[in-house]
């Protein structure tokens, strides 16, 4: 059924589609819609979970472990500082392979203090071990969400379902939300592989010697890797049941491009409109649109650029000292292919500053003239900066 | 003394605890009061090496090794997944160290109990960081060395009490106990069991390698903190109604810390300070037990 949504309505819906059994959540805006309705769902017999208002983000992720671990599906949404906070426990979820699912509102990082969209947050938890999917709009961020369970659930990782601030979290959208039947055809119930059994007593991630712990992590590495396989197969079989596919990559108009922007999140919305008024013009243009950032999809992104004359990345982040992460990412993805194409990078909308299709097409022009990147990242509608020194 | 204490054993031979630990005798007897229906949460301490490593567990009941500060936050989510799956017999139960209790746990534990989370506490107590190297604690009691607290620099703050804070989030529960009072301890943990809603346990447990004392010294140590009033047995429910479970013959704390080689340094003045302390600590628990106007 079609309804308007906003954003952190989509996360919720397709949370109480799931029959979560446990949710905890810490308030931080702009996260606080998505556990604010579900908390109301737990109260009015909506959904049949415990709702566990902890004390900090900290305690949130430990009690999200601790039941997992116990044998029940799990949720939560955090923002900024609350994912900063929970850095520890991000590794432990991943370290002991509990298919956590949480839903991660892009927040500007302190200090100043600032509630508006920037990805550092969340890439900066980029070696966690946790799967990452970026999303566009309100109907990509509820069929994620479904998707996500099955997804962590395959393959004994987490998931991070990341949405930008407002942008996304605070904006309605028509959003096809299915019946519960569609889902339960398409998403199984959780069944844990393992799990806390008086009669079967184990020790859960004990002291491990290095004879151990290399190949524990090589594990990961390889449910990682399955992860990219697994993510196309629950895609298709989400795809048969609601008719709707994203990829870890989509690739607008690239097959003639001679320009890629690369984006993510709600500034691809914004690119799909430069791209249109570019190509009215005779523009030799395309969107590489990032969806799965972990696992990284190097060999679609490589098959997607190696055409390309030139390839423009949009950041709405910064890696002090490094520069544009996604920049970063696609530079080594595309770093042993011969003849490759120069790598532009462009940090846009910091902070929750709007990037607007003007700036897009100025990223564009500049790109164009340049034969080659002058700088590693170029920062876009910039007042005068004075150096303070 | 006769006591009774069942056969079941749930610490097994091939715990790599030292010689003398007070913290594997602690463990071995609230396992034995608590039974084979429990699951157990284990923050970062002496018992996450004690248990052993991968692939083998000393402990005969299923654990989930947990981050240093989450005893109190992994323990409610455990609860809640167990609620969540009709499983209302089994005792969840925290165990951790005072480090992941009075210090870095304490918010997690606070938050726990401040929602009376349905679960049993367990801090095992031997007054300092003992797994990374005896580092002091906010545990560590005034008077004492550690290797962060050397020479001179000796702790010369009051030990927490960590057992008044938790009485006052008037929790249904707080005792503490000792492992030279095994029946007393036995009996404060199954009672514990059958309660519901947020329990803290306080156990006194030795440590010959952090005090500097001889491994046989260790339950003799445990004993004479109770009979000096260094370590009173008591217990707490409501938060309001206190019991005194054993009244010392008011031994002086002098020979208690002449045996412990953390004490070396302290002068008689110091010890004369030291006694005095321990009698106004006395003299307070007497008055909110009603046994002093």
């Amino acid at each position: 059924m079609k309804r308007v949504l906003e954003g952190s309505h989509a996360v919720a819906e397709a949370v109480r589609l799931a029959k979560v059994q446990v949710i905890s959540a810490y308030p931080i805006t702009p996260q606080t819609h998505i556990v604010e309705i579900l908390s109301e769902y737990c109260t009015k017999g909506l959904m049949n979970a415990r709702f566990l208002r902890v004390e900090s983000e900290h305690s949130c992720m430990a009690a999200l472990i601790g039941a997992q671990t116990a044998g029940v599906r799990t949720f939560t949404a955090t923002s900024g500082q609350g994912l900063a906070l929970m850095h520890e426990l991000l590794h432990w979820a991943s370290g002991a392979r509990l298919p956590i699912v949480m839903a991660e509102v892009n927040r500007a990082l302190a200090p100043g203090w600032n509630i508006w969209v920037d990805q550092t947050d969340s890439l900066a938890q980029r070696d966690t071990g946790w799967i990452q999917m970026y999303c566009e709009d309100g109907q990509e961020v509820l069929d994620s969400t479904l998707q996500a369970f099955y997804l962590a659930e395959t393959v004994n990782l987490p998931v991070m379902i990341v949405l930008d601030a407002f942008y996304l979290s605070h904006t309605y959208e028509p959003v096809d939300v299915p019946g519960q039947e569609e889902v339960d055809r398409f998403l199984p119930p959780y069944v844990p592989k393992f799990q806390l059994d008086t009669a079967h007593p184990c020790g859960f991630s004990p002291l491990v010697a290095p004879g151990d712990y290399m190949e524990m992590r090589y594990h990961i590495a390889m449910a990682m890797d399955d992860a990219l396989i697994r993510f196309g197969e629950i895609e298709d079989a989400f795809a048969a049941q609601f008719n709707r596919r994203y990829g870890p990559v989509e690739a607008i108009e690239c097959a003639d491009a001679e320009i890629i922007f690369v984006t993510t999140g709600t500034v691809t919305s914004t690119c799909r409109l430069a791209l249109r008024d570019l190509r009215a013009k005779g523009e030799k243009v395309g969107i590489l649109k990032i969806k799965l950032f972990r696992p990284f999809p190097c060999e679609r992104i490589r098959e997607e650029l190696k055409g390309a004359k030139k390839v423009a990345v949009i950041d709405r982040n910064f890696s002090f000292g490094a520069g544009g992460i996604f920049a970063q990412e696609v530079r080594a993805a595309l770093c042993n292919v011969p003849d490759h194409p120069p790598v532009f990078g462009y940090i846009a909308g910091i902070g929750g500053r709007d990037v607007t299709p003007e700036m897009l097409t100025e990223i564009y022009r500049q790109t164009k003239n340049s034969d080659a990147p002058k700088k590693e990242s170029v920062w876009i509608g910039l007042h005068e900066v004075n150096n303070a020194d | 003394m006769q006591t009774n204490v069942m056969d079941r054993e749930f610490v097994h031979s091939g715990h790599v605890g030292c010689p003398g630990c007070g913290a594997t005798i602690a463990m071995r007897f609230v396992l034995k009061a608590l039974g084979e229906k429990t699951m157990m949460v284990l923050p970062a301490c002496c018992w996450s090496v004690i248990a052993g490593p991968y692939p083998q567990s000393a402990l005969k009941i299923p654990v989930i090794h947990a981050a240093f500060e989450t005893g109190g936050a992994t323990a409610t989510g455990v609860r809640a997944a167990l609620d969540m799956l009709g499983d209302t017999e089994t005792t969840v139960l925290t165990w951790a160290g005072d480090g992941g209790t009075f210090d870095i746990g304490f918010q997690a534990l606070s938050g726990a109990v401040e929602r009376n989370e349905n679960f049993l506490y367990v801090c095992y107590d031997n007054e300092a960081y003992m797994n990374t190297g005896i580092q002091r604690s906010s545990s560590t009691p005034y008077g004492a060395w550690t290797t962060t607290t050397t020479g001179r620099d000796w702790k010369k703050l009051r030990k927490k009490n960590i057992v008044e804070v938790l009485v006052a989030h008037r929790i249904p529960y707080v005792a503490t106990a000792s492992i030279a009072y095994p029946d007393d301890l036995l009996r404060k943990a199954k009672k514990a069991k059958e309660m519901k809603g947020s329990r803290f346990l306080h156990i006194y447990a030795s440590c010959p390698t952090g005090w500097r004392i001889p491994s046989e010294m260790s339950v003799k140590i445990a004993r004479m903190a109770v009979q000096t009033n260094i370590f009173p047995l008591y217990e707490v429910e409501d938060g309001l109604r206190y019991t005194i479970n054993y009244k010392p013959r008011e031994y002086l704390v002098r020979e208690y810390f002449r045996l412990q080689g953390r004490f070396r340094h302290l002068t008689d003045q110091d010890l004369d300070q030291i006694q005095q302390m321990v009698n106004e600590d006395w003299e307070l628990l007497l008055r909110k037990a009603g046994e002093r106007a």
